[in-house]
Order: structure tokens, then C-alpha cells, then sequence
């Protein structure tokens, strides 16, 4: 995938989440957004995901410019999947029904069709015994992995996850780790906002590191996490290592 | 100390504790002291009961049990059916039709009900030439309730997360889409409680549409009462009439909020 983001602010009220960030990747398949918190990636990962509108500045994904029209942003969406960090699962639904849902009413399969499709995805992540049951009933990994199911069931185009993990104990970690390591095997194209420094060096083909709204540098993932050239990177990863 | 322990709840809902027969005790223990204050109130008072003079008059008493009934529940749903409509106005983003939301909800909810009646009784449904006080007892009792309803629907809806409104824009979803399926729904659950208690509000305030002479039960208790000189013999049976609508209706709300507590 190609992403190019040039001056691009987003204001919140006073705050500055993001204060002319610059990025450009030219074609990866694994794309790890990493950095402090407050940092700016995750401001990054909605506006790149199509959930908000930058402020100011130019935003193309494959090329296609996915700044401030509504229903321009509204069809990118629906060509893409999003996993947050919380699972934000509907609480009223069955598993199954989250996953289903969405396919039957937003990309019209027929119900039948969108119940086996969710069956199978539940199937493939080890959901099976779980698919009946409400998210309040569900551990945080299984939400997750469910969650995970959802964004990727109507075969998107591009797979964006906002720190899928930040949440979750290290045994769900893995489960969670794992089930988006299967994504990659499976060639989807995925966009990971993380503070899992190993994953993002394993997983991901190319790293961006951003803070303080700005982009710090970018490039192939064993560079920027093993050798940073600049020195907001390097006390970053620095800290990263002490824990 | 032993026997104060006889009384007391265990401190932290232990279920080994939790014995049927020390509650019993204790509700016995709570009707006596309240038994003994009605009573030695009316020993003070010297009053003569009279009960065979209303039992006489237990029809009327039940007629007008049936008729609070019936326009308490033909008001509940077109109350339902204002608050929902009132909601969805408050939400537009037509600023005229949210604006004449807010003016529904504020002027009912800030004035007595007791001064609505009397302004559409003699002024909007005289000019509208509405005849019959039943349909206007009706209307009134679902313009004041569908205020409040409208109310705890708002609240309802913002009490939907705002994560959740995040997935359902992620999955893309349209406006109408998320609110059919993400918001209505748990907004509906969540405030089925307070819907019940508005509805046992309703059922009592509609007491008040006596003074326009619609015969419902208080209008009745009120008539055995003038028919037979008593006074009190016509107003226990009142109270312990409406009871039996309310408080299976106030249960019934507890019920919903306990089983709504353990499914977030």
C-alpha cells in the first residue's frame, strides 16, 4: 500500500494532536505506527483509517485523497477494517451477531451468507464455542480476536488496528499477536498503531515513529527500531528497551 | 446482641445468612410500627367508621378503578409515541424543529400539571371544539407524560458510548443504520426502568383530571364520599386502588435495573 500524509494538522478544541506530520510510504504491506502516548499515532491511525477529517493537510491512501468529504470518507470505510483498542464489540449483540451484522446491512450479503461467513472466521480464530455469547461474557482477548473477525469479514482492503493489545494481559497478548500474525500470512494489508516493540520489528516491514505530533522517522522496521538515526528516536527506543 | 443480630442484614450479602424468615420478621416489624401510627392517629381523631355505606358504592369504586386504568394506558402510548417523536426532533439538525423539542420538554416539565389541565381544557380544546373530556383528559395526560418520557429517552441515548458510535461509523454503517441498530436498542433497555416508573407517575397524576369532571377513580371516591358523608372509607379503598396498579409496576421497574446491572 502507498500512504502519503503532507502537513498534516488535527486540532482537538486547543489540543494539537497533530502538528504538521509528514509521512510517506511508498509500498509496504505491514505498516507499524510507533511512539509515546499522546504521541499522535493513534490521531494518525483515524484520519488514515477515514474515522475523522485532519483539520488542515493532504491525505492519500493508494492514491485516492480521503481528507474532508463525509461520504467520500463514509465508502473508504467501508472498504477497510478497524480494530480498536477497547474492542468497542456491541454489548447488546452475540458475538456472532457483530461479526454478521455489518455484512448483511452495510455489504449486503444475503443473512444466510453473513452468518456463514462469520462462522467461518469464528472457526479460523478458535471462537466456536464462544460465538453465541455477549462481549460482557467473553474475555478481553476473545473481544479482541472477535473484534478482529469483524474488521476483517468483509474482505477489506486495508486492515487498520488501533494498540490492538494495550488492553490485554500477556497471555491475551499472544492470543491476540497471533491471531494478527495469521492476517499477515494471509497477505491482508495492515496499518498497526503498537507499543509492542518486538512485534512491530517481526511483523511489520515498515516502521514510522511519531511524537509530539510529528513524524520523527520512518523507514524498514529493523532500521528504525534497531539503529534510530535521530535523537527523539533514539531516547524513545532507548526507553522502550529499559522496561 | 444476639437479638439485635436477629434484624440485621449480613454486611456483605452473604447468601448462607440470607435467611427468608429474619426478612419476614423484619417487614412484620416495619407494618407494626406503621400500623401503630395510623392507628393511634385516627384513636385521636375519635372517628366514626362507617364501611357498610361505601361498600354499597364498590361499583363506582371499581368503574372508576377500570377508567384511570383504561386512560392511563391509552395515555402511556401516545405519551411513548411524543417522547420518541420529541427525541428524534431534539436531535435534529433543523434548528426550528429542535428548538420547538426543547420548548415542549422545558414548558411542560417547568409548569404544574394541575395549570395544563385547566389551560387545554378550557382554552385549547375549547377552541379546537373538542367535545368530548375523555379524548381531552387523554391528550393532556400524554402531552404532560411524553415530556418526561422524552427526557429519559435523551438521556438514554447519550448514555450510549461514544465508542460504540466509533465501531459503528468504522464498519460503516449510516446515520439511520447506527441508530436502528446500535442506539435504539440499548437505549430502549437501558431506560426501561425509569420508563416504569414515569408510567406509575402517570397512572397517580392522572388523579388530577377529576377537577375537569372526568369520572375516573378519584372523581368517584370523591362522589361516594360526598354521597355517603364519610370521608375516610372512600379514600382508603382509593389509595390501596391505585397501589395495586403501582406497585407491581415499581417492582417491576426493580426487576428490569437488577437484571440490566449484571449485562453491561
Amino acid at each position: 500500500m502507498k500512504l502519503l500524509l503532507r502537513d498534516v494538522v488535527k486540532r482537538y478544541g486547543g489540543l494539537h494532536a497533530l502538528d504538521g506530520l509528514t509521512l510517506e510510504i511508498e509500498d509496504t504491506n505491514c505498516l507499524a505506527l510507533i511512539g509515546p502516548s499522546g504521541g499522535g499515532k493513534s490521531t494518525t491511525l483515524r484520519l488514515v483509517s477515514g474515522l475523522e477529517a485532519p483539520t488542515s493537510g493532504c491525505l492519500l491512501v493508494d492514491g485516492e485523497e480521503i481528507g474532508n468529504d463525509f461520504e467520500r470518507r463514509r465508502q473508504f470505510r467501508k472498504q477497510v477494517g478497524i480494530v480498536f483498542q477497547a474492542y468497542n464489540l456491541f454489548p447488546h449483540m452475540t458475538a456472532l451477531a457483530n461479526v454478521a451484522l455489518p455484512l448483511e446491512k452495510v455489504h449486503g450479503y444475503p443473512k444466510a451468507d453473513a452468518i456463514q461467513k462469520a462462522r467461518s472466521l469464528f472457526e479460523r480464530f478458535q471462537l466456536e464455542d464462544h460465538m453465541l455469547k455477549k462481549p460482557a461474557e467473553l474475555s478481553g482477548g476473545q473481544n479482541q480476536r472477535v473484534a478482529i473477525a469483524r474488521a476483517m469479514a468483509p474482505d477489506p482492503d486495508i486492515i487498520f488496528l488501533d494498540e490492538p493489545t494495550s488492553a490485554l494481559d500477556p497471555e491475551m497478548t499472544v492470543e491476540v499477536l497471533d491471531a494478527i500474525y495469521s492476517l499477515i500470512e494471509t497477505d491482508k494489508r495492515i496499518v498497526i498503531a503498537t507499543h509492542q516493540m518486538g512485534f512491530a520489528q517481526r511483523a511489520a516491514d515498515t516502521v514510522a515513529l511519531i511524537a509530539e505530533g510529528k513524524l520523527v522517522e520512518a523507514g524498514s522496521s529493523n532500521q528504525v527500531i534497531e539503529n534510530p538515526q535521530t535523537i527523539r528516536g533514539q531516547k524513545f527506543l532507548a526507553a522502550c528497551l529499559d522496561r | 446482641m444476639r437479638f439485635a443480630s436477629l434484624f440485621l442484614e449480613p454486611r456483605n450479602g452473604d447468601i448462607a445468612n440470607n435467611r427468608p424468615l429474619r426478612k419476614a420478621l423484619s417487614f412484620l416489624v416495619a407494618v407494626l410500627i406503621l400500623s401503630i401510627v395510623l392507628f393511634a392517629s385516627f384513636a385521636a381523631l375519635r372517628y366514626q367508621w362507617n364501611w357498610e355505606a361505601a361498600f354499597r358504592y364498590r361499583l363506582k369504586f371499581l368503574e372508576g378503578w377500570l377508567t384511570t386504568l383504561k386512560i392511563s394506558s391509552v395515555s402511556f402510548i401516545f405519551a411513548f409515541i411524543l417522547g420518541s417523536l420529541s427525541t428524534l426532533c431534539s436531535r435534529s439538525r433543523f434548528l426550528p424543529i429542535k428548538y420547538l423539542a426543547s420548548l415542549y420538554v422545558e414548558l411542560i416539565r417547568g409548569t404544574p400539571l394541575l395549570v395544563q389541565i385547566f389551560l387545554f381544557y378550557y382554552v385549547i380544546a375549547d377552541a379546537a371544539n373538542v367535545q368530548n373530556r375523555y379524548v381531552v383528559g387523554v391528550a393532556i395526560m400524554a402531552i404532560f407524560s411524553g415530556a418526561y418520557i422524552s427526557e429519559i429517552l435523551r438521556a438514554a441515548i447519550e448514555g450510549v458510548g461514544k465508542s460504540q458510535l466509533l465501531s459503528a461509523k468504522s464498519i460503516g454503517f449510516s446515520e439511520y443504520q447506527t441508530f436502528r441498530y446500535v442506539i435504539a436498542p440499548q437505549a430502549l433497555r437501558s431506560s426501561l426502568p425509569a420508563l416504569a416508573g414515569q408510567t406509575a407517575n402517570l397512572i397517580k397524576d392522572s388523579s388530577l383530571l377529576s377537577i375537569i369532571a372526568i369520572s375516573e377513580f378519584t372523581l368517584n371516591a370523591q362522589e361516594v364520599n360526598a354521597i355517603t358523608y364519610s370521608s375516610f372509607e372512600s379514600f382508603f379503598p382509593l389509595a390501596i386502588g391505585y397501589l395495586i396498579i403501582t406497585l407491581p409496576i415499581m417492582r417491576l421497574s426493580r426487576y428490569i435495573e437488577e437484571s440490566l446491572r449484571y449485562d453491561t
